[in-house]
């Protein structure tokens, strides 16, 4: 692949809540033992791009730990690999990351020092799919600048809460908002970029130089006019886990066969950190229906129409419905869970009752737990 | 010249034939167990577990299962700069080629590989056994006993002792002696197979019944050490150690491991199993369906009724179809409204639609009776089993098979079925 891959992974989120305290939005778990930055890399992986570096800032920790090999993507090869840049202070910049364009800013040495001819810049809090080739390809039959990756969303969507996006018949880009109060168009940017390095790496500087920090508002946005700027439109399953609802959507949609099967039945297909958990267990009582389970859980009541990630117990006479347990929870006998996220880790106490009555409950539970 | 404390030698060569059409294309440490697992897995998780990085893995038969499913190592830490797994095949030399002729003379074939690492004990270890084992704990008794070889040794219960290798000890545990397959047994001691040797003992051993044939450890090598008065101990381990030999005791490992609180508890944090993981989802269960009292391996969707069984990786179950008491492994698919009942299904078998397992009387089988007991039907890997067919119990069934494969559109009880 004549591109290396760029993966903007340092973002919290307050439409997050609770579920941001302890992890960037790009190591959310998704559908039970991903992490949403596996789709990006994994994609990239597929596409046969060998060098990929993360910049991470918010809560890069538990983010850190997910890459501490790159061999689970196949990056670990003496071509390329997998680089993970976190803000650090050096005798030019005491700075954080002020905004994406910055993140780049000031790791420029490695995008000045590869010498493969384009740059693929994705989010990492995606859920999707994409053969970044055939990106490129359309990138260079356009003779674009920069290509955006761009897809219509329905009517009820608000795509308000995208980057909006407007396009002439060749499909250059005319007009693009961020987050407008009132999109005029159901065509938004999925935040997946090719771009030419070289040109990276010249508007990067002059930004750098102007003060500019956002890598939309001040690259794409400001040199729409100037620069050929062309969408890609993709049809293919998309999904940005920005806030609560569309986390807790997303992961459900995994519910759906035809979902499965575009993710885990087809080629290419996505890879994660292994983590050696036996297969799910169910004892005599479980009662389990249209939900995912996975490796490590112990199952002994019922659950329906739920996601439930890795290591996770559940007692004796639980109902669980329409809700989403993260990893490694224990879930105490003859609990009620409804409508909620509980958040990793959590231990439920028995005889509790969890319902989200308007909209996601978000459940956290350090009480301390005493394992033998 | 650089040097390891120990080494591990896993022999992964035998066919396990007493487990019929499972290891028909693959040595019988490669059969998959408990869902994900292989068998061979549990030896080789022992070794890392117990700081032990460097295994040569011995085989020879029907290798290449076992040569992808191992690697370099690398679900095991195995991958190592100097060490690691290392799998050992008879090879071709200038003079005496020959293949394995027994477990010490496969060790005997591979003496350079040992050397090479300039060992002070040498682990032998066979790849057909479940069981956790905390090896760095018998090199302390090793080493504290002050001996050449150290045997593990398993109490049995005195009646099945008949069965195995028995160890008499004084209260010391130095062995004073050892009877194979005794029929009045002085002991209730079972040798595990699992041994550590002084590499230099070891060496010494092996050359002096290089032109044995058939050198084994339990027949030659051990007797050797004893009447060159080498000092043996035994020592003893109390915790789950099962021999899956047999296509019943197989049958019988896989089924304990459905229990509440099970004797082999793969869900412990601290001795964690690894094994060779496929990029795989988690698993569906369907609207309709019910499945208790077992365990399921990744990526499996299940739409129908499940009990009592042990499902593998990427395993699909029909609407309708009930399977009680059975082992599915990796990547079946059972149809719509079947009926199954203790059913050990190899890998990548297909079963059609309504079809039923495990009916009419049991029937000693035709060709192997002393294999396929105790009411099971077996089918051997990529196997084809078309719609609507009856299948009884102590069958075998192995190849693509068509409906008129089946007299009445059934296989009698006792019956083998083998198609190209």
């Amino acid at each position: 692949m004549r591109a290396i891959g760029i993966i903007l992974a340092g973002g919290g989120s307050n439409r997050m809540r609770e579920l941001a305290m302890k992890r960037a939005v790009c190591a959310m778990p998704i559908a039970g033992f991903y992490r949403s930055v596996d789709f990006a890399l994994s994609s990239m992986s597929n596409s046969h791009i060998s060098t990929v570096a993360v910049f991470t800032q918010y809560h890069a920790g538990s983010l850190n730990e997910h890459l501490s090999s790159s061999k689970w993507w196949d990056f670990g090869r003496k071509q390329g690999g997998l680089f993970t840049f976190t803000p650090a202070i050096t005798a030019e910049n005491g700075f954080w990351y002020r905004g994406t364009a910055d993140a780049i800013a000031q790791n420029l040495k490695f995008l000045k020092d590869c010498h493969e001819p384009y740059v693929v810049i994705t989010s990492g809090d995606l859920v999707y799919k994409m053969d970044f080739n055939r990106v490129l390809a359309y990138h260079e039959s356009k003779g674009a600048d920069i290509t955006v990756v761009c897809k219509d969303v329905p009517e009820t969507v608000d795509a308000g809460r995208f980057g909006s996006i407007r396009m002439n018949e060749d499909m250059r880009i005319e007009e693009f908002e961020e987050k407008p109060l009132v999109a005029r168009s159901n065509t938004i940017s999925c935040g997946i970029y090719v771009i030419r390095r070289r040109l990276l790496i010249e508007l990067i500087e002059m930004s750098e130089a102007e003060g500019r920090y956002d890598f939309v508002r001040d690259i794409l946005i400001r040199y729409r006019g100037t620069k050929r700027i062309y969408g890609y439109k993709t049809e293919d399953y998309w999904s940005n886990i920005a806030s609560v609802d569309d986390y807790f959507a997303t992961n459900m949609d995994f519910l759906k066969p035809e979902i499965r099967k575009y993710f885990f039945g087809t080629h290419p297909y996505i890879y994660t950190k292994v983590e050696d958990q036996p297969p799910a267990k169910y004892n005599s009582m479980a009662r389990v229906a249209n939900s995912l389970i996975s490796s490590g859980c112990i199952v002994n009541g019922t659950v329906e129409d739920s996601v439930i990630f890795t290591g996770t117990f559940i007692g004796n006479n639980c109902y669980i419905k329409n809700s989403i347990l993260l990893n490694d929870i224990y879930v105490g006998d003859n609990t009620y869970i409804e409508n909620c996220i509980v958040e990793s880790h959590s231990t439920l106490q028995t005889n509790s009752y969890y319902k989200g009555d308007d909209g996601v409950r978000i459940v956290v539970e350090n009480t301390e737990r005493f394992v033998l | 010249m650089t040097k390891k404390e120990m080494i591990a030698m896993l022999l992964a060569g035998g066919q396990g034939s007493r487990l019929g059409v499972l290891t028909a294309r693959m040595a019988k440490p490669a059969v998959a167990f408990g869902g994900k697992y292989r068998i061979i897995d549990f030896a080789l998780s022992n070794c890392i577990n117990s700081g032990i990085d460097t295994v040569g893995v011995l085989t020879q038969y029907e290798p290449l299962r076992l040569n992808t499913h191992i690697g370099i190592g690398i679900p095991w830490d195995l991958d190592r700069n100097f060490g690691g797994v290392t799998v050992l095949p008879p090879y071709e030399k200038m003079a005496n080629t020959e293949w394995y002729t027994g477990t010490a003379n496969a060790i005997y074939q591979n003496m350079e590989y040992m050397e090479n690492y300039n060992p002070e004990y040498v682990l032998i270890l066979s790849g057909d056994h479940i069981y956790k084992m905390d090896y760095e704990n018998m090199l302390s008794y090793h080493k504290a006993s002050g001996a050449d070889v150290t045997i593990a040794v398993m109490p049995v219960p005195i009646e099945e002792a008949r069965r195995f290798g028995i160890m008499i000890t004084d209260e010391n545990g130095r062995v004073v002696d050892f009877e194979e397959k005794p029929e009045q047994p002085r002991s209730n001691l079972a040798s595990m197979g699992i041994y550590i040797f002084n590499f230099d003992v070891l060496r010494e051993a092996l050359r002096a019944g290089a032109s044995q044939p058939g050198l084994d450890f339990g027949k030659h090598i051990i007797p050797w050490c004893r009447d060159k008065g080498c000092s043996l101990f035994a020592w003893r381990f109390d915790g789950y150690w099962k021999d899956v030999g047999t296509l019943t005791s197989y049958w019988q490992a896989n089924m304990e491991l459905i229990n509440i609180v099970p004797e082999f508890n793969l869900y412990e944090e601290y001795w964690k199993i690894y094994t060779k993981n496929m990029p795989l989802p988690p698993q569906y269960i369907g609207k309709s369906a019910l499945v208790e009292r077992s365990i399921i391996g990744e990526g499996a969707e299940i739409f129908g009724t499940v009990r009592n069984s042990v499902i593998g990786c990427g395993v699909v179950v029909g609407e309708g179809t009930e399977i009680r008491d059975s082992i599915i492994m990796n990547d079946c698919n059972i149809g719509r409204n079947c009926s199954i009942d203790r059913l050990i299904a190899a890998e990548e078998v297909t079963v059609g639609d309504g079809v039923r397992t495990g009916v009419g009387e049991e029937v000693p089988n035709e060709t192997d009776p002393h294999i396929y007991k105790g009411g099971l039907c077996t089918i051997g890997e990529q196997s084809v089993i078309p719609d609507g067919v009856s299948i009884g119990k102590n069958t075998m069934i192995f190849g693509v098979t068509k409906a008129s494969d089946y007299q009445n559109g059934g296989l009698e009880s006792g019956r083998t079925l083998m198609r190209a």
